[in-house]
């Protein structure tokens, strides 16, 4: 019953924040703070991993092909595939679950502990659009970071694959470029956008809507965090069915 | 004028405000006085708006509160400034633009003229040297004094105040309620605050409304204060040593 009455809370959460909207002058400088804060201040952590996660799964794939018929350059196939089909996309939205949906339920969070937000309603401001609108609006910028990401991993697993001693350079680039589907990448920065959606705005329920103290922050984070993984799994897989399938 | 008739309000089963009647009058500051649990908070954020009531009107110089429009409501909540218990400055900005932030939401001053404006209100609660620190970098006073400053900076109509006096030590309680006194006088604005501290009551109570277990207990001045015979009210404002002699002294004094 109670994550029923939430999913409901969520839905007229959304609807809320698109109305009474505030003052396109103070609006323009907060979705600038939170692009900066949200997609810009995840750019080093998702180049990290985006170019290491592409490094490790071509080693994975070119020592798992141990049979001499298969060609070499289908490690830089699997890796491109791997790479922009669900790495870049799911696997750091997982990751960005963490970091940005934290960051966003423990700042909304406080701000509900320490009354900011009663402060915001009592002047008679709509503080859902005030504090979650800008932030989905930032986080639209997030499929850019994906691209880095993809580009990054891609570029990783050619690094692991050349100076690892796995295949030639010539092979895995032939790879790359093999069978490439334009429809791939539709796929995946659809699905990026929809990642992008509800990592500004399941974290924002949890803060916003969170009652108690200073501990109850840390538990809303971690809530947030459980909640956010899971629903991007889900709605992958049913976009995946949906787009691939 | 804020004038309260019949409000109630539960959460569940708990009847917290059990029909109170009130009113509070421009010019004049008025604490909402009671022990913990009496209704104090839930009656304030009732008054604001926060949390909706069950039963019983609110008006706001003759505009009933729950009869007005999204629109007319938001218009009226432009017109409350509200200095809440923790200060709730938001601690993104500096102490400046805490101040400056109901101007940018709600005029359309130019910056200068913004920045003109929070000058002028950070001068008058003695603030004139902080523009630039960041709230944590301020003393629980100078917060609430910000808070203050945050309130009225948008010339209210109706200014609320939150235990404004908790956590400040007895010198600092006495300036900022001195301040909220002379601003309520100086702007002719309707001051209601929320409070279980007695000095606050005897230095500024022009009108104190009493609240007991959701009702309305008693209504008077500080004068009055002194002179009722309510065992509700004598309870709980003369439970310390101190204030039955000061009591006792008073009384003798008018003999």
């Amino acid at each position: 019953m109670t994550y029923l009455s939430n999913i409901g809370l969520y839905f007229l959460m959304i609807k809320e924040m698109f109305r009474k909207p505030t003052k396109w002058s103070v609006m323009k400088g907060l979705i600038l703070k939170d692009i900066d804060d949200l997609v810009i201040g995840s750019l080093g952590i998702v180049a990290f991993i985006s170019f290491f996660v592409g490094g490790v799964i071509t080693i994975q794939t070119a020592l798992n092909i141990t049979n001499p018929l298969i060609p070499k350059y289908l490690v830089g196939f699997a890796t491109r595939q791997s790479v922009i089909l669900e790495f870049a996309p799911t696997f750091t939205s997982i990751i960005m679950a963490g970091k940005v949906g934290s960051f966003i339920t423990s700042s909304i969070g406080t701000m509900r502990v320490t009354e900011q937000i009663d402060a915001l309603e009592v002047m008679g401001i709509n503080a859902l659009n005030y504090l979650i609108f800008p932030k989905t609006v930032a986080m639209m910028l997030y499929p850019f970071a994906i691209a880095i990401g993809m580009f990054l991993g891609i570029l990783g697993g050619m690094a692991a694959c050349v100076y690892g001693g796995y295949t030639t350079l010539e092979d895995y680039i032939t790879g790359v470029q093999m069978d490439f589907d334009g429809f791939h990448m539709t796929y995946s920065f659809l699905k990026t956008f929809v990642f992008a959606f509800i990592l500004a705005t399941i974290p924002s329920f949890h803060g916003f809507y969170m009652k108690g103290g200073a501990l109850e922050v840390g538990k809303a984070s971690t809530t947030s965090f459980v909640w956010t993984s899971v629903v991007i799994i889900l709605i992958n897989y049913i976009l995946t069915d949906m787009l691939l399938g | 004028m804020i004038e309260i008739k019949g409000l109630h309000k539960s959460f569940g089963d708990a009847h917290v405000l059990k029909g109170i009647d009130a009113y509070f009058e421009k010019g004049e500051t008025s604490l909402v006085i009671g022990q913990s649990g009496s209704g104090k908070t839930v009656f304030i954020k009732c008054l604001l708006g926060l949390f909706p009531y069950d039963k019983g009107t609110i008006s706001y110089d003759g505009k009933i509160y729950s009869e007005l429009s999204e629109n007319q409501k938001r218009e009226l909540r432009a017109e409350i400034g509200m200095v809440f218990q923790g200060s709730a400055l938001f601690d993104s900005m500096t102490i400046q633009e805490n101040v400056m932030f109901p101007l940018r939401m709600f005029t359309k001053m130019s910056k200068s003229e913004m920045e003109d404006r929070a000058d002028f209100v950070l001068k008058r609660v003695n603030l004139a040297d902080a523009h630039n620190k960041m709230p944590s970098e301020a003393s629980g006073g100078m917060q609430k004094r910000v808070a203050i400053a945050r309130a009225i900076v948008n010339n209210p109509k109706y200014l609320f105040c939150d235990e404004p006096n908790s956590g400040l030590d007895p010198k600092t309680a006495i300036v900022i309620d001195n301040l909220i006194q002379e601003i309520t006088d100086e702007y002719q604005i309707v001051t209601v605050i929320n409070s279980h501290d007695m000095n606050s009551v005897m230095e500024i109570g022009e009108k104190i409304v009493f609240l007991q277990h959701g009702h309305k207990e008693w209504e008077g001045s500080k004068d009055n204060i002194f002179k009722t015979d309510n065992k509700a009210v004598t309870d709980f404002v003369y439970s310390s040593e101190l204030f039955k002699k000061v009591r006792k002294m008073y009384l003798e004094e008018k003999q």
